[in-house]
């Protein structure tokens, strides 16, 4: 087993001996390429080799500008591996894919684009249509899946939102008060926290932890179901995957976000307002008088509002790009990727949206 | 010259969460040996060929490859002794995200000594072995059959030239005509490289065409192990079920 291959140069001729395998060429592969580069003759001898696999088939096949020396001596077995080697077709097809030239590329980019978006049309004509037929048939609404969404997406997400949402109000707090106190304008504190944090930061803070905790999941998840073909077991079994599999993870998300969105509010005020007391001494008796006053109950609404929104757009997004997963590990990878940083910047779109369409609403005129 | 045994496992015992699915299981597999390991579904063959290929640790017992022992802490000597096994999973295991050419390369590059033509000779020669078109090799995995997934991963598992091929149902799935092809396949390459083979498998046809020994996996430890003829003559539940008396005529 362990004869270590080797190559005798005679006078007129070359003689091979050992085991001309893989793993007992490797030591010394550079030595051998470089003896055999040096053999002209042609007369090889290759009765003392023990055994001759395919990988010094080809090393032997190459070395002879590929085709049969004029004289070799050489056994039944490493004959016939030979012969293997000789039968392969010389032009062999490179495995090269053609690249990519910028345009395009650009074009490639703007047609995935737009099957996307349409992909995502598509979805929600198919969620109409399902809440239509659900309306007609009530005893097929999927009851169980939904609450099991709204508990997933919903109740578990609460320590790591109300956690962020902590944190985030601590933050502004801190930092608003610095530049307050300079101003000799303490009491804005109110004012700002509350605007900032119900309007406008709670619903986008909660819609990026979804999108990245929730979103992500619910494409991997379905892109797993379509990898080991469990959706085509539910279509077989003449179960629609978009009423038993999308629909849940669409309403149970648009249910839960809102919810989500109130109670990280709440935590990320509580937290501007203990920052608030620890930097301005500014009680907390206060700051809950003075909340309803500096902030219209129609801020919350709107940020109720942009919950639900955002929660709707997170699980389409998510569930369109799970459905388009092909069966491949990179395909997977790719899809979650695109369907979180997809969600997040349609998030943010249809909160620029919502900035312009609301900007008469809900703004206090001192 | 006395060789170690290519496979060596000694009172091997497995539990999972407190099942013992192996009991004191010991096997010898001399060089050159195509060993079929039968057993009924549940009796822990794949989880022997896991072991075997150091995937799994029995709770306890020892595995030996080659004359070292699984656990050796050398990683230079771990990696080379798995450099001279090849495996066959039951399903392929491709690696989805690489096309099927570049599937049978990658052992062959993580040599990083091969050169680009020697490699795409190689490749196309394992493939033309297994009865493929070089045209295949542009293929992903997800767009090929069931069989041929299989002859891609036995392509694969037979990149490196390995000493010791360890086959978890290789023929299932496949035509008869394709079976018969594998099987004489690994037969010719046994007899070329002088491999040890090690295989899972139900198809009689298979076993009769190929195997040299027989073991038998039953009660949790090898029950019977030796060359075909002897095994078929044990008395056994599962070895008389196995090889009924009609059957025995197609061996």
């Amino acid at each position: 087993m362990s004869e270590t291959p080797r190559l005798l140069v005679e006078p007129g001729r070359v003689v091979l001996s050992g085991s001309w395998t893989l793993a007992e060429m490797l030591p010394s592969l550079s030595r051998l390429q470089a003896g055999l580069a040096e053999c002209s003759g042609d007369h090889w001898d290759l009765s003392a080799v023990t055994r001759l696999d395919s990988a010094a088939a080809v090393l032997l096949w190459r070395t002879w500008g590929a085709k049969w020396p004029a004289h070799l001596v050489a056994g039944e077995l490493p004959r016939q591996v030979l012969t293997r080697v000789a039968e392969l077709p010389r032009e062999m097809p490179d495995s090269a894919r053609p690249r990519l030239r910028f345009p395009e590329w650009v074009g490639m980019l703007v047609l995935k684009a737009a099957a996307n978006l349409r992909g995502m049309i598509a979805l929600f004509g198919q969620l109409l249509l399902d809440v239509g037929y659900l309306i007609r048939h009530p005893q097929d609404v999927p009851w169980k899946e939904l609450t099991a969404n709204v508990y997933k997406a919903g109740a578990q997400a609460l320590a790591v939102t109300a956690l962020v949402g902590f944190l985030i109000g601590v933050t502004i707090s801190y930092l608003s008060a610095l530049q307050l106190k300079s101003f000799g304008a303490d009491l804005f504190i109110v004012n700002i926290l509350g605007i900032s944090i119900i309007r406008e930061l709670g619903p986008v803070l909660v819609a990026v932890l979804v999108a990245g905790r929730s979103g992500s999941a619910m494409t991997a998840q379905i892109g797993v179901m379509r990898v080991t073909e469990e959706i085509d077991v539910l279509s077989t079994m003449g179960i629609s995957r978009s009423i038993r599999v999308v629909l849940p993870k669409v309403f149970g998300l648009t249910v839960a976000m809102p919810l989500l969105v109130l109670w990280t509010s709440a935590v990320a005020l509580l937290g501007g307002m203990l920052a608030a007391l620890l930097q301005l001494d500014l009680s907390l008796v206060y700051f809950l008088d003075n909340l309803p006053r500096a902030v219209p109950v129609s801020n919350l609404i709107i940020g109720l509002s942009k919950g639900v929104v955002f929660g709707f757009v997170i699980a389409v997004v998510a569930c369109h790009f799970g459905l388009h997963v092909k069966p491949n590990t990179e395909s997977l990878s790719a899809n979650t990727t695109s369907a979180v940083v997809t969600a997040i910047t349609t998030v943010i779109l249809f909160d620029a949206i919502f900035a312009v369409f609301t900007r008469q609403i809900g703004v206090p005129h001192l | 010259m006395s060789q170690p045994p290519v496979i060596e496992l000694q009172n091997v015992c497995t539990s999972f969460r407190g099942k013992a699915v192996h009991k004191d299981l010991s096997l010898r597999v001399e060089e050159g040996q195509i060993v079929g390991l039968l057993g009924g579904s549940g009796s822990g063959k794949t989880t022997l060929l896991r072991e075997i290929l150091g995937l799994l640790k029995p709770s306890s017992g020892s595995v030996r490859l080659f004359g070292t022992d699984l656990n050796d802490p050398d990683v230079i000597l771990q990696r080379n002794l798995r450099r001279r096994l090849g495996m066959l999973f039951q399903h392929g295991a491709l690696f989805s995200a690489l096309s099927v050419f570049d599937n049978i390369a990658f052992p062959l590059r993580e040599l990083r000594c091969l050169d680009a033509d020697w490699i795409r000779r190689l490749v196309h020669l394992k493939l033309a072995m297994v009865g493929l078109d070089a045209t295949h090799g542009k293929l992903m995995p997800a767009e090929l059959s069931g069989g041929m997934v299989k002859r891609v991963a036995l392509a694969r598992a037979l990149a490196l030239e390995p000493e010791l091929l360890l086959l978890d149902e290789p023929t299932a799935g496949l035509d008869p005509d394709r079976s018969q092809n594998f099987v004489e396949l690994v037969g010719d390459l046994q007899r070329e490289l002088g491999l040890t083979v090690v295989m899972v498998t139900h198809d009689l046809n298979t076993l009769a065409g190929l195997a040299s020994h027989v073991a038998v996996l039953a009660d949790q430890h090898i029950i019977a192990f030796g060359p075909k003829a002897e095994v078929m003559t044990v008395d056994h539940p599962f070895v008389t079920g196995f090889f009924g008396a009609d059957r025995r005529k197609l061996l």
